[in-house]
């Protein structure tokens, strides 16, 4: 009889290994990984250019605009690697056979999130490049404050990434579209480009009710004053917590109620 | 003590919604056992087996798998079971070889490296290990299939239509594999299948299900017997047609 081992990381490692074996073999979907990212780097790096001679904010802090795009683009694409990785499942139509394995819905969830961290970082670092190469502007230069601010907006992609995730087990690729758009609706309210205080009054609560305010806050805190600011940092770690949380807890619900409905082994139809 | 036997299905019943799909069926698979499951489309085979891999939960009723709930999914009663299906794919853009490495992970199998070079041998699949899963023919994707329910070696193997779209000489190489390879490890199987004489080559025992119920059970032999027919398909179409009484 052959050996077996029960342990839940070698099963993180293989669904991890299916992505990377995916990627390696299809070469549209690396440059797919980098290509926005570097669209919207160039963009708006000329936008910048632009404001630099007209707006004194602009002037004297020149990397706002591109650190709010790099770490926006963070929260983007690290719940594109959660949903589309998952889509993946369903498209292949592949969820029913990992299930009859000892795989548990939360292994996949973990899976999903370490696949995540690879694609967004690989999508980003050519964007990263071009800003320095051609803007001058260095992200790594924000130094540890960069490191929290990259790991609150990817954790803050997992809690919607995975939600995403338990839609599409409840509805199947029929709420597929929410992979691609359901990070969108929080733009307005997570103060990329602009200070929460520029929101409506009754906006403000919902803004900071989210993990992604506090760090574009503190990002603009860096950047413009030299000052991390620890009281963000906090409240967004925090919500986080809430966040990951509550998407857990959809994913199984959704999880379980798949196999209630009987809706495992049909996923992809 | 937890039991050891591969298969206990106790008062096990589906509904979705208004639709009864599995109805108040009791059986259990042995050691050794090749059982099958045959029925018409819609019987409630493939929901049975659903419901036996943990993939659907039951309405009522319970199902084990070497003792443990499957509800539960506990991880070293799955890491014993596989399953096979042709309704049901690997990632298309894999290699063979790459499915099979990843579903070795999923498995827990330690050695997974000469496990695929062994299933390879055995299932003739090294012409095209290294080629994406979605360029293969129905026979190479079929056997590929198999492998991947083999990965494991498992001791229940379930197995919904295995020869479903393959030529004779293809289906006939699969059977004999799996009689080689219930021989070999004295794993349990259940069948699922539309192919009367694959289940009277390699069946035990035979469950007729109609409209989610076992309308009734025994021995190829036994059920020819007992229903005054040929073969097995005669019987079949019997309670297909409902012309037979219900014995279970």
């Amino acid at each position: 009889m052959i050996e077996r081992r029960f342990d839940p990381g070698g099963r993180i490692i293989g669904l991890m290994l299916r992505h990377y074996y995916l990627y390696r073999g299809s070469i549209p979907r690396i440059i797919e990984l980098a290509y926005w990212p570097l669209m919207q780097i160039m963009l708006w790096g000329f936008i910048t250019e632009y404001f630099q001679q007209h707006s004194s904010l602009i002037a004297k802090a020149g990397g706002l605009l591109l650190a709010g795009v790099l770490l926006w683009d963070v929260l983007f694409r690290g719940q594109l690697g959660v949903s589309v990785s998952f889509l993946e499942e369903l498209w292949s139509r592949n969820l029913g056979q990992m299930f009859v394995s000892p795989l548990k819905p939360q292994e996949l969830a973990a899976a999903l999130m370490a696949v995540s961290v690879v694609r967004t970082i690989i999508g980003l670092s050519p964007a990263a490049l071009a800003a320095w190469v051609l803007y001058e502007f260095n992200i790594a230069s924000m130094g540890l404050s960069l490191v929290a601010f990259f790991g609150l907006l990817m954790t803050f992609s997992w809690a919607i990434g995975i939600a995403v995730c338990a839609m599409l087990l409840r509805f199947g690729l029929g709420a597929e579209s929410l992979a691609w758009v359901s990070v969108f609706a929080l733009a307005p309210v997570s103060a990329v480009y602009y200070p929460v205080e520029i929101l409506p009054a009754w906006l403000e609560p919902i803004a900071l009710a989210l993990p992604s305010a506090h760090v574009f806050e503190g990002m603009r805190s860096v950047l413009l004053n030299g000052y991390f600011d620890w009281g963000h940092f906090f409240w967004a770690a925090g919500l986080n917590v809430v966040m990951l949380v509550i998407a857990n807890w959809l994913f199984v619900t959704a999880f379980n109620s798949a196999r209630d409905g009987g809706r495992l082994l049909q996923s992809g139809e | 003590m937890v039991s050891e036997i591969p298969v206990e299905a106790k008062s096990l019943s589906k509904r979705f919604g208004e639709v009864i799909a599995v109805e108040n069926i009791d059986f259990s698979v042995k050691r050794g056992q090749v059982i099958g499951l045959l029925g018409g489309n819609g019987a409630g085979k493939t929901t049975t087996m659903s419901l036996l891999m943990g993939l659907v939960t039951p309405s009522a009723g319970e199902a084990r798998i070497f003792g443990e709930d499957v509800i539960k999914r506990n991880p070293s009663a799955l890491a014993r079971i596989n399953f096979s299906s042709p309704y049901v794919e690997m990632p298309g853009r894999l290699t063979v070889a790459e499915n099979l490495m990843v579903y070795a992970h999923l498995f827990g199998v330690v050695h997974a490296k000469e496990r695929i070079a062994k299933l390879a041998k055995d299932l003739d699949l090294e012409s095209f290990l290294n080629r994406m899963t979605r360029t293969l023919s129905a026979g190479q994707k079929s056997r590929s299939a198999l492998a991947k329910s083999l990965i494991n070696e498992p001791e229940l193997l379930l197995l919904d239509e295995p020869t479903a779209s393959l030529d004779p000489d293809t289906a006939d190489w699969v059977r004999t594999y799996l009689e080689a390879y219930q021989r070999d490890t004295g794993a349990a199987i259940l069948l699922a299948s539309h192919n009367m004489p694959e289940v009277e080559r390699l069946c035990d025992e035979v469950l007729m299900m109609r409209a989610g119920r076992i309308v009734d059970r025994g021995s190829p032999a036994e059920l020819i017997s007992r229903h005054g027919r040929r073969n097995l398909e005669e019987v079949f179409l019997d309670i297909a047609r409902k012309r037979t009484k219900e014995t279970s």
